[in-house]
């Protein structure tokens, strides 16, 4: 046998890992990232009260009005979230979008008074206190943002904040194509 | 962990008080060496710290018990590698939670495990299923020992072996005879 050969197989070794490492950095894998089993799939049930005084509780009819709705969870604690939060003021605002926010682990009166000082983008807004709804929808923290579309079909989840790319990129194209 | 605290000799100026917060010191019977290898011993048998609340407990301990079977199977999502009983996360604690309302609601185990795949996917295993995407990582392991193992063998197989010294001649015997008596 060619014992030559022998010595490049540490090398091909080294290629081959290079490749990996440099695939995993290229590409964007991100090994943390818990991905979601629920797009494609109806969305999980909607029940939580309502955040802001004397509205109606949140139920699963918003999600299957034949628009396409932005379901938010949000907490006034979380830092990422104020950094999100203009882009759903601008697509509120600006784009007509019906977003669902709801205070996630958030004393309601925190939750209204951030909403106070930020600007309100929520045309309905819960409060889940005790995090039930946020295990139904697999959440893991906040924020994260599910694309629903008018037959209650979860399209997709952003799980952390969303960005001027997801806006640009996913979230308007969504808005305009799903019905 | 608490820092470890050592004896306090006893000091005329406390009146010889010994220090009792230490758990070494307690009881006053043990000294020096024995005392060590006692705390050594008992911190050996120390468990890991669940943080499994009191008030989150399940009345019913067969219930509670299979409740922690699930937990330690479940992994935190927001903590990479730790079960949701390891874990002081607050979404591991309303998996907690979760995991106890289902199995109260009359839930065998596999429908709670189901409950969570169907909310955080497989990743909220820590013992993923064998299936297409994952046969790799359960038998990557196996089939490098096989094939490695089976190279080694052939490897030892083909070597020959090394042929006996040949015996010295005389004038090399008369030499070595002559270094070693200097």
């Amino acid at each position: 046998m060619n014992r030559r050969l022998l010595f490049l197989l540490p090398l091909a070794t080294l290629a081959l890992m290079a490749g990996f490492f440099a695939w995993s950095l290229l590409a964007g894998r991100d090994p943390a990232s818990i991905g979601s089993v629920l797009v494609g799939r109806p969305a999980p049930r909607l029940d939580v009260k309502a955040l802001r005084d004397g509205e109606p509780p949140l139920t699963d009819a918003l999600l299957k009005t034949g628009k396409p709705t932005i379901v938010n969870f949000f907490a006034s604690w979380c830092t990422p979230c104020l950094a999100e939060h203009p882009l759903f003021t601008r697509l509120a605002t600006r784009d007509g979008a019906v977003i669902i926010g709801v205070a996630w682990k958030n004393k309601p009166a925190e939750a209204n008074a951030w909403l106070k000082r930020l600007g309100d983008p929520y045309k309905f807004a819960g409060a889940d206190l005790e995090g039930r709804t946020g295990l139904d929808w697999g959440l893991s923290g906040v924020p994260e943002t599910y694309l629903v579309d008018g037959q209650g079909i979860v399209r997709r989840h952003f799980r952390g904040p969303i960005t001027e790319r997801d806006v640009n990129e996913t979230i308007l194209p969504f808005l305009k194509g799903a019905k | 962990m608490t820092p470890f605290r050592r004896c306090a000799p006893p000091s005329p100026v406390d009146g010889g008080r010994k220090d009792f917060s230490s758990p070494v010191c307690r009881g006053g019977g043990l000294k020096g060496r024995r005392g060590s290898w006692l705390f050594v011993l008992l911190a050996l048998l120390a468990l890991p710290a669940l943080a499994v609340e009191p008030a989150e407990l399940l009345p019913d301990p067969a219930l509670e018990a299979r409740a922690r079977d699930i937990g330690r199977s479940l992994r935190c999502v927001v903590c990479q590698n730790q079960s949701i009983d390891d874990s002081a996360a607050e979404v591991a604690r309303d998996m907690r939670r979760a995991v106890r309302e289902r199995l109260s609601a009359g839930d065998k185990d596999e429908q709670v495990f189901a409950y969570m795949v169907a909310r955080y996917g497989d990743y909220v295993l820590l013992k993923p299923p064998f299936k297409a995407g994952t046969w790799v990582l359960w038998l990557g392991g196996p089939i490098v020992l096989i094939v490695a193992g089976g190279l080694l063998l052939i490897a030892a197989r083909r070597r020959k072996p090394i042929p006996p010294a040949e015996p010295l001649s005389d004038e090399e015997q008369r030499r070595l005879n002559a270094l070693l008596k200097n």
